[in-house]
C-alpha cells in the first residue's frame, strides 16, 4: 500500500517486526514514508500514537481472531475511523460479525474456495484430455 | 438467583472452577468450557459432564454447550479479548439475559464498557476498593457504586479539624445531589441521624450521592485548614 503511494502505520507489540518491513525495500521502512509504533491495538495510546485519530482506514490483523474482533470495533465505534476491517480465520465468526456491520475478511473461507476451484479445474482438465 | 439457573462458564481456571463448585452446590445447572486439555482432564476428574472440552469464543463450542437456553453466561478466562468476545456474542446473538465478564488488565476496562460488557469484575479494582478502605489517608471510602442508577455511597472519616464537626445535622448545607444517610459513632455503632443530631470528630459519615460529587464532598466534610483533602 506504501508503494501504491498511501502512508502506512504499523503497529506491533514485537519491535522485531520492523526488519519484516523493511524485506524487498531500498529504503528504511520510515524513509519509505512508513511509520511503526510498538504496542497493542488494546492499548489506545498505541493506537493514538500510530495516528489512528486521522486514519482513512484501520485493518486489525493480528494472529488472533477476537483480538481483530475487538479492536476493530474500537477503532469503529471510539475512533470513528471510516473504513475496518478484520481479519477472522473462523468462518462462523467472520459470518456473524459481518452482519453485525464488522467488515470482515475471512482467509480460511477465500482459501477453501481457491483450492476448491483449482482441484475441480485440474480434475475437469483431466477428464477432457 | 432463584432456582435451577442453567449457567455457562467459560474457563476452568481457579476462578472458573470454584464458580462452578460454589453454583452446582446451590443447585444448579452448570457447563464450563475449557480449551486447555490438560486443565480439562484435571477438572474433568471433579467435574465429570459439567465441563466440555473446547474453545468458548468458537460459536459451536457455545451451541454444543446449549447457549440458546443458558439463563447466564460467565467468561471467566484469563484473556480479556475472549471474555469480551464470548459476552458479546451471548448477549447479542444469543440472547443471554445475564451476562458476567471477568477482566483482567484493568486497563481493558473501557473496552468493555464500549461493547456494552456488564458487569464486569476485575480483581485489581476489588483490592483497590479495600485498600482504600484499610489506608485511611484516601479520607473518602466507596461503599456501593451504581453507575447505572448514577448512585453511590460513600463513607468519610470526620478529622479533628473537620469543618462539620460540632455542627447540627439540620444546619448542614450539603451539595445538591449529596444526602447524609447513617453516621458511625465509636461506642454507638451506626445510627441514622436527626436534624439535632450534632456531628463529632472521629464520626465516620455515609452519604448517598451523584456520581462525581465526591471531591466536593471530601471538601464538605474535610479539615477546617488548606489541608482538606
Amino acid at each position: 500500500m506504501l508503494r501504491e503511494g498511501h502512508e502506512v502505520s504499523c503497529l506491533d507489540e514485537d519491535p522485531e517486526a520492523h526488519a519484516r518491513l523493511e524485506v524487498n525495500l531500498d529504503r528504511s521502512w520510515e524513509d519509505s514514508g512508513g511509520q511503526f509504533t510498538v504496542g497493542t491495538g488494546l492499548e489506545e495510546e498505541a493506537l493514538t500514537a500510530a495516528g489512528i485519530e486521522r486514519a482513512d482506514a484501520f485493518i486489525a490483523s493480528t494472529d488472533g481472531d477476537n483480538t481483530n474482533i475487538i479492536i476493530a470495533q474500537i477503532a469503529k465505534r471510539k475512533f470513528n475511523v471510516p473504513t475496518v476491517v478484520a481479519r477472522i480465520l473462523d468462518p462462523l465468526r467472520a459470518e456473524w460479525y459481518g452482519k453485525q456491520g464488522v467488515n470482515t475478511i475471512c482467509p480460511t473461507k477465500v482459501a477453501i474456495e481457491m483450492l476448491e476451484k483449482s482441484v475441480l479445474e485440474a480434475a475437469g482438465t483431466g477428464a477432457s484430455s | 438467583m432463584g432456582e435451577g439457573k442453567y449457567i455457562i462458564i467459560a474457563g476452568a481456571g481457579k476462578v472458573g472452577w470454584n464458580l462452578a463448585r460454589e453454583l452446582l452446590d446451590k443447585g444448579h445447572e452448570v457447563t464450563v468450557i475449557e480449551d486447555n486439555r490438560n486443565r480439562y482432564l484435571t477438572v474433568e476428574q471433579e467435574l465429570e459432564h459439567n465441563i466440555q472440552y473446547g474453545d468458548a469464543s468458537e460459536l459451536w463450542v457455545l451451541e454444543r454447550a446449549g447457549i440458546s437456553r443458558a439463563d447466564m453466561v460467565i467468561a471467566v478466562t484469563g484473556d480479556d479479548e475472549d471474555n469480551m468476545l464470548i459476552c458479546q456474542v451471548a448477549k447479542e446473538k444469543y440472547l443471554v439475559d445475564r451476562i458476567i465478564a471477568r477482566v483482567n488488565n484493568p486497563r481493558n476496562r473501557p473496552h468493555f464498557e464500549l461493547l456494552g460488557i456488564k458487569p464486569y469484575v476485575s480483581a485489581t479494582d476489588l483490592i483497590l476498593r479495600l485498600l482504600e478502605h484499610e489506608v485511611p489517608e484516601y479520607g473518602l471510602v466507596h461503599l456501593l457504586d451504581l453507575p447505572e442508577e448514577r448512585l453511590e455511597i460513600i463513607e468519610m472519616l470526620l478529622a479533628e479539624d473537620s469543618k462539620v464537626a460540632g455542627k447540627r445535622v439540620g444546619d448542614l448545607n450539603m451539595p445538591e445531589g449529596s444526602l447524609l444517610i447513617s453516621i458511625l459513632r465509636e461506642g454507638q455503632g451506626g445510627f441514622v441521624p436527626t436534624p439535632d443530631t450534632v456531628l463529632e470528630a472521629g464520626d465516620e459519615v455515609l452519604a448517598v450521592l451523584d456520581p462525581g460529587l465526591e471531591e466536593e464532598l471530601k471538601v464538605f466534610f474535610g479539615s477546617d485548614g488548606a489541608a482538606a483533602g
